[in-house]
């Protein structure tokens, strides 16, 4: 009931400066690592479930940079991650731009979007703010579905094509180097915001909000500024996702599509960036065999894991390999 | 005039269900400081249940009326001590997590059972016709809904103002540290609190079997409304929340009403009224400002 709002089960700081405190050699090695499995992931799984990964992938760290670091628990995010969907299609369809032309004119009307919903929910904090994102993004998915002669409704826009200068990408496997560089790109912008001025800013802002005012900071501007470059990062995803699927339906923008979103980020662990990384390839993965295997009622096995998760695991994947890292670098030293 | 007055009853009646679920939200957050994002999901097995009695056990309106309220009640009570009880120390944004993946759980389970279609549910025998009002006449179970609605209010309002328990649900409501430190055992309470909003959703489930279609995602869109409800009518305020009910249940009855080209208009009229009363009470019409975070 404090005045503070503690959204990690592990202290705050978890994965932020353990990462940081890790010697040097420790992190190039786990980002060289991460290259490869990069570099080697369609040969291992069905391309298309790799593009949808990578996708994921983009969408699990902007709410992350959101919850894990600013500590806003955005549950709307569909909202930026469909309409950038959506845009992304339709730009593709009737301009024929090449592709990653089409994705970003989509994630800049996703932050577009995010402005006014962010400029709004940032007046609440805590659980008010999980509820304003949510009723936003409901709001969205209502304008989409009466839309029709845009979305085309409940058919959805078929044909999204993955114009790219004349070449072939109409094979996944071609598809998935193709945006990986993109997706990659997202991910170090991810990064580096974290680790600037500005990110240590919302880190402060998450721990103490009231100190992080009485310093000075104009505490409304920064969440509001860190929520419209969370909505452009998942927009990016979504628009990358509207071209691999080559169709874009009301899911996209859909409150579950935000909730899995949050889940995927606390699997892997709040506050980590990677962790949403992992916890991507784990549901996309987990998602895709159920599917495979004839599975019909996929969200009780999602719904079953976010019970367990939210019960049992709290840390996530990373988060719980950063803290047992921890634990044990601590004992070195005494 | 009589056109006018027509809509006006059905926004009251479409409040109705807007005020029970959104009491049962407040009472919950109040004594728990969780916000129950399962609540859509108790509501539609209470339509679900009444649904599933009748058909298979030929179990009457009335009696379902009684038994599913009781029955979502004791499993909201199970459901407390089980899992949310391990959380309620923690950061709220963890219980909602975990009952939205209940949502998902519970209605994959229903849907897996009955599939998606609606099913149909008779307008319970005796409320079949119509009342005349004089300058207009209206269906009977709507008026048995708002009559049996505004009464359960009133006597959830007697309950709080008027006794012991009350008294407790109020003070933890508004401000449980003062609560506490007068030596009252919140805790006692928080239990038959839970269950007992959880059967208040399970009750509107109820009353919404014979008027809309019963089927597994009945609740999955109405509880973001809901959200939307007592946002606006400030989650620390009872009255505000069952008040923003009836009030956004009006709203939108006029949009259709009166705005029948735009259906968008009644959709998102909710999510608009929402936005304005960020701009300009941020805490909610009847919310008092949290501690600043």
């Amino acid at each position: 009931m404090s005045a503070t709002v503690d959204t990690k089960a592990p202290p705050a700081r978890s994965g932020l400066l353990a990462v940081a405190r890790a010697p040097g050699w420790v992190r190039y090695a786990l980002l060289a690592a991460g290259l490869l499995v990069a570099l080697w992931l369609p040969n291992g799984l069905y391309p298309a479930v790799a593009v949808d990964i990578l996708c994921w992938a983009l969408f699990a760290v902007s709410v992350d940079l959101l919850l894990g670091f600013t500590g806003l628990m955005s549950f709307g995010h569909a909202a930026f991650w469909g309409t950038s969907a959506y845009l992304t299609g339709l730009v593709a369809i009737h301009a024929g731009l090449p592709f990653p032309a089409a994705v970003l004119a989509g994630a800049l009307g996703a932050a577009l979007l995010a402005l006014p919903i962010g400029y709004l929910a940032v007046k609440r904090t805590g659980i008010y703010f999980a509820m304003v994102t949510l009723a936003f993004a409901q709001m969205v998915y209502y304008v989409a579905n009466e839309w029709r002669s845009v979305t085309q409704g409940e058919n959805g826009l078929q044909g999204v094509p993955r114009a790219f200068f004349g070449a072939d990408l109409t094979d996944d496997y071609y598809f998935y180097y193709a945006i990986l560089p993109i997706v990659l790109l997202g991910l170090f912008a991810a990064w580096r915001i974290v680790h600037s001025p500005f990110g240590r800013v919302l880190v402060g802002i998450r721990d103490n909000p009231a100190r992080a005012r009485a310093l000075g900071y104009p505490v409304h501007r920064y969440k509001l500024t860190a929520f419209v470059l969370s909505g452009f990062l998942a927009g990016l995803g979504g628009g990358l996702f509207a071209v691999g699927h080559r169709f874009v339906s009301l899911d996209v923008l859909h409150w579950t599509t935000s909730g899995k979103a949050v889940i995927v980020v606390v699997l892997g662990g709040i506050g980590t960036l990677w962790g949403g990384v992992l916890g991507a390839a784990l549901v996309v993965r987990l998602e895709d065999w159920l599917s495979f295997s004839g599975f019909e009622a996929i969200g009780l096995v999602t719904g079953g894991i976010f019970v367990l998760v939210v019960l049992l695991f709290r840390r996530g994947v990373w988060g719980t390999v950063a803290h047992l890292l921890r634990r044990r670098g601590a004992a070195r030293r005494e | 005039m009589s056109g006018f007055l027509q809509n006006t009853f059905n926004g009251l009646v479409g409040g109705a269900f807007y005020a029970l679920l959104a009491l049962g939200l407040a009472v919950i957050f109040g004594m728990l400081r969780v916000v129950n994002f399962a609540h859509g999901a108790f509501y539609m097995l209470g339509a679900f249940g009444a649904y599933v009695l009748l058909a298979e056990a030929g179990v009457p309106f009335w009696a379902a009326l009684v038994i599913m309220p009781l029955a979502l009640g004791l499993l909201g009570m199970v459901l407390e001590r089980a899992v949310i009880h391990r959380l309620t120390r923690l950061d709220p944004l963890y219980n909602f997590l975990l009952t939205f993946g209940l949502t998902l759980i519970l209605q994959d389970l229903v849907k897996s059972r009955y599939g998606v279609q609606s099913s149909p549910y008779a307008t319970p025998a005796g409320l079949t016709g119509s009342v005349d009002f004089g300058l207009f006449d209206f269906p009977a179970y709507r008026v048995f809904i708002l009559g049996f609605t505004v009464l359960l209010c009133v006597a959830v309002w007697w309950v709080l103002g008027r006794t012991r328990i009350g008294m407790v649900v109020r003070a933890a409501t508004e401000r449980p540290e003062l609560t506490r430190a007068f030596g009252i055992d919140v805790g006692k309470w928080v239990t038959p609190v839970f269950g007992f909003g959880i059967a208040l959703a399970g009750l509107a489930g109820v009353l919404a079997a014979p008027m809309r279609a019963v089927n597994p995602l009945m609740g999955a869109d109405l509880i973001i409304v809901v959200f939307a409800v007592v946002v606006i009518g400030g989650l620390g305020s009872i009255f505000g929340s069952v008040a923003a009910g009836f009030g956004i249940g009006l709203i939108q009855a006029w949009g259709e009403a009166y705005l029948s080209d735009y259906p968008l208009v009644s959709q998102t009229v909710v999510f608009v009224v929402m936005a304005a009363v960020l701009l300009w009470r941020p805490a909610g019409l009847f919310g008092r400002e949290e501690a600043p975070a």
